[in-house]
């Protein structure tokens, strides 16, 4: 724990990481007290106060039907942040088992296993995420899904690697030779030492399976509107720029706050449980 | 046979397995999707018949093994289908669009090799002090934006704001070139109009950049990572107490072995463009195959969304084959292994 | 009597780490006069590696280390020399051989290229063809069978011991005043490590070299040493002619390092594991072997 604070103090990047995420997730979950037009998120229309540039009260400006764009940011964050953490909550495991299964097991379930991951990692993974989307109907739970199917490979890959020369190591020779049996040796010996890279890894992730989202709705094959969304608010505005400038940054600054906040807190996570590259 | 042969059949060999992965995946993908694929991609306005006929010539009325053997016969002949969107060969369209997609992701790449690698190799030689710092924020804001949202800001400060480079497009109108690779930075030079070259070089430089932005973050980590664990190995120190200077430490003695697990995550990379070109496509109003994927994905095209992933994996493995010859090339341990692996 | 080629007044070294500052070096002593083998003996971190690297100039560059006292290299103050004076000497005057000569050459060339490289240190406008020639000259001088094979190759292809050779070759190959051996060939196995040894004798003693030995293993250091310095936690506890050491050992750290040595020679230092308070009493000096007077 000292070690860890030390690292936390020393390295301003950390800290500023700790921060930034603190502040997207606290914005996120109180979005319904801290956002100034609450109702905002949904379709609702104010001609009166359209296209505003950044002013009190919109700090972040208003878009073209009149809703406040700092309002909408932070139920934004709601969803990617949800999507990013359901969507992580189904590939690790999936992922994960699989890396160990194929890493420890061997011969032809290995090969089987890493051929089938390699398929999927060799699909670039906007392109998978993309063509399901655009084969299944555009709503939240498919987004998920479509994420979900090309996310898993990645831990696969990670685990089997991690497996492989762990499974070399004296403790796990010392429970095959006690006679302990598969499943204990995969999942209560090695599944433990693989921990800390997988716990690094999912913080990445977090930001990146929100840049990836965001990508989808971008080009219009994620969250449908009114629901706020950062990539497709980007994807609107980006039609009337340069003038209304406000519409495309702040869901854009929106976006790379988030992501770069969980990569600082990823390395700061990766120098803590000292996990190599 | 020597080693690099080997090395070659069996990636080849391995890459046609993952290949055959794939039409399979994406094909059982296409297929299985709620709802009448013919009725989908006719429209509510489309009569019986019509959807019949569409059934018919798809061969949807088959099992799907069946119909995945039709696939393959018309593949090994070089037909992926008709797209229902364009009524053209799927082939042509993608021989259309598929060459400015691949122009802009080959500088990407270039830019990523050429600005990543140096920051990496800076950022390690200079651990520690403010060049590293520097580094390091740039790459990570580099990787934590989605290249949609550098494409936007970049195009905003250098287009808009200071009109340093054109808005949209891949060449001024006024140019007519004759297509002979399908790259304009290359056809111009073919037709030897220098002043058409320059406004194709001219127009590349924005989308490119923000393609390769979140590559460039990757290479430069990787990169200084590498280096700063190949620092900590015995010959770094041997060279050292042999008082080589620093600069021919790092750029003769570190770099070359950090290069090789760099070289794979290259290789990744040019994956991830292969997708993020989509992304900055859209934004610069690039002609590539972005519109097109887009625009078939929407139509549930079928024919066209599976022929278009089915193109864009066969050049993801073919650049990871070069990257793994390149390792080869550079790592005497692999060219000298008995075991190729 | 010219100055030692190698004398260490008082030198203390300190790290800045997440725990706070830790002290590895306790103001340590010696000298190497010109054509002595001298050993510095201890267990691992009692500081007898970082002492070699202080000399090479390799940790001042550190931003965490703080060092303080002198060391004198054939008469100049270190500290006093620009770093680029600190940087000539390297490779040329002095050089070192290290624990594991395969993972000390550089994977990525073959050794041919190596050598070439140190061969410039010394005169940097050699051709490729004479710096060939010179290194064929060298393995062959070092019992390499087949040299023009040798530097033809990589050194994942060559055994351990032959590595060994070629970095004793190389070490030796700028005809330096100093020459470090950090653990040389700890790595090897036994008869080998001892084969390697006997050469370096042979070499250092025809080249008139003068040597820090750095081992934890006092059978090898009975066989290669004139002198030996005993290290533990960063203090110098016993310094004596390898002979009186072994004859007649007087400081209670090094009795318990002998009686705790196994019987076979060639055994390293056992773990010692009861840390005893007599460990930290004063240094003891044998007849004979006082730090000569700073000349500085």
């Amino acid at each position: 724990m000292k070690r860890a604070a030390y690292i936390l103090v020393r390295n301003p990047l950390s800290l500023t990481g700790v921060i930034l995420i603190a502040l997207v997730v606290f914005g996120a979950l109180f979005a319904d007290l801290i956002a100034p037009f609450p109702e905002h998120r949904g379709a609702v229309v104010d001609f009166a106060n359209f296209n505003k540039p950044p002013e009190w009260p919109y700090l972040f400006g208003t878009d073209l039907v009149g809703r406040d764009l700092f309002s909408r940011i932070l139920y934004a964050y709601r969803i990617s942040l949800l999507l990013g953490v359901v969507v992580l909550a189904i590939a690790v495991p999936i992922g994960v088992t699989i890396g160990l299964v194929a890493g420890y097991v061997g011969g032809w379930v290995e090969y089987v296993l890493m051929r089938i991951t390699d398929v999927f990692l060799s699909i670039p993974p906007l392109v998978l995420a993309m063509s399901m989307m655009g084969l299944l109907e555009p709503t939240l739970t498919n987004g998920m899904l479509a994420v979900t199917a090309m996310w898993w490979p990645w831990y696969t890959r990670l685990v089997y690697n991690l497996t492989r020369s762990e499974k070399e190591e004296g403790y796990v020779l010392a429970a095959e030779v006690i006679g302990a049996s598969r499943a204990h040796t995969i999942f209560r010996e090695i599944l433990p030492n693989c921990v800390p890279s997988i716990v690094t890894k999912m913080t990445l992730d977090l930001g990146f399976v929100i840049l990836i989202a965001s990508s989808l709705s971008f080009l219009g094959l994620g969250v449908q509107p009114p629901t706020p969304d950062l990539g497709s608010m980007v994807a609107d505005g980006a039609k009337y720029l340069p003038d209304s400038w406000w519409l495309t940054v702040f869901p854009g600054l929106a976006i790379l706050v988030a992501v770069f906040g969980f990569n600082l807190l990823g390395d700061a996570l990766r120098d803590i449980l000292g996990v190599d590259q | 046979m020597p080693p690099v042969v080997r090395l070659l059949a069996k990636r080849l060999g391995t890459s046609l397995i993952v290949l055959v992965g794939v039409s399979m995946l994406i094909f059982t993908i296409a297929r299985v999707i709620p709802g009448d694929p013919a009725r989908i991609a006719l429209g509510p306005n489309a009569t019986p018949e019509q959807v019949e006929t569409l059934r018919e010539r798809l061969h949807l009325d088959e099992a799907l093994p069946v119909q995945y053997g039709y696939f393959l016969r018309d593949l090994s002949r070089g037909d992926l289908g008709i797209s229902l969107y364009t009524n053209r060969p799927v082939t042509a369209d993608i021989a259309q669009f598929l060459p400015a997609t691949l122009e802009l992701i080959l500088v990407a790449g270039l830019m990523m090799i050429l600005i990543g690698l140096p920051l990496g190799v800076i950022a390690a030689r200079y651990r520690g002090s403010w060049a590293d710092h520097a580094v390091r924020i740039f790459t990570l804001l580099g990787v934590s934006a989605p290249s949609f949202v550098w494409a936007v800001i970049l195009m905003l400060i250098f287009a808009f704001y200071l009109p340093l480079f054109p808005i949209a497009g891949r060449i001024a109108d006024s140019y007519a070139i004759a297509s002979v690779t399908g790259f304009l930075t290359i056809d111009t030079l073919i037709a030897g109009n220098l002043a058409a070259f320059g406004s194709a070089a001219w127009h590349i430089v924005l989308p490119a950049f923000a393609l390769s932005l979140s590559g460039i973050g990757q290479a430069a980590r990787l990169t200084r990572s590498n280096m700063v664990e190949t620092y900590d190995k015995p010959f770094i120190e041997m060279a050292r107490s042999y008082g080589f200077p620093e600069r021919r430490i790092a750029r003769r003695f570190a770099f070359r072995p950090s290069l090789i697990p760099s070289l794979t995550i290259i290789g990744l990379d040019f994956a991830a463009m292969l997708g993020n070109a989509f992304l900055v496509e859209a934004v610069f109003a690039w002609p590539g195959l972005s519109r097109y994927g887009v625009a078939v994905i929407l139509r549930k095209d079928l024919n066209a969304i599976v022929g278009t992933v089915l193109i864009i994996s066969a050049m993801f493995l073919l650049v990871n084959i070069i990257v793994d010859l390149l390792i080869a090339f550079i790592n005497p341990r692999i060219r000298y292994s008995q075991r190729a692996s | 009597m010219s100055a030692p080629t190698l004398r260490i007044a008082d030198l203390g070294l300190g790290f800045r780490t997440w725990a706070g500052p830790v002290e590895v070096l306790h103001g340590i002593s010696l000298h190497i006069n010109k054509g002595e083998r001298v050993a510095l003996v201890g267990e691992s971190g009692s500081g007898k590696s970082v002492t070699a690297r202080i000399v090479l100039g390799l940790l001042q560059e550190l931003k965490s280390a703080r060092i303080s006292g002198t060391v004198e290299f054939e008469g100049r103050d270190l500290d006093r020399l620009s770093a680029r004076e600190r940087h000539a000497l390297r490779g040329t005057r002095m050089s070192m051989i290290f624990q594991d000569p395969t993972s000390s050459l550089n994977p990525v060339y073959r050794i041919a290229p190596q050598f070439h490289e140190v061969l410039k240190r010394a005169e940097p406008a050699i051709s490729e063809a004479a710096a060939r020639a010179r290194a064929a000259a060298l393995l062959s001088a070092v019992a390499i069978p087949e040299p023009e094979r040798a530097l033809d190759s990589y050194s994942f292809q060559l055994s351990g011991g032959m590595n060994q050779r070629v970095m004793i070759a190389m070490a030796l190959a700028n005809e330096p005043a100093l020459l470090i051996a950090d653990e040389p060939g700890t790595a090897l196995d036994v008869t080998v490590q001892a084969q390697t040894l006997a050469l370096m004798r042979d070499m250092v003693e025809e080249h008139h070299t003068s040597v820090l030995f750095i081992s934890h293993n006092l059978g090898v250091v009975r066989e290669f040493a004139d002198r030996v310095y005993v290290i533990y936690k960063g203090r110098i506890v016993e310094h004596a002619t390898a002979e009186g050491l072994f004859a007649d050992p007087r400081h209670p750290y090094t009795r318990a390092l002998l009686s705790a040595v196994p019987r076979i020679t060639g055994g390293g230092i056992p773990e010692i594991e009861d840390v005893s308070e007599d460990y930290f009493q004063p240094l003891v000096v044998h007849e004979g072997c006082g730090e000569p007077e700073g000349a500085a």
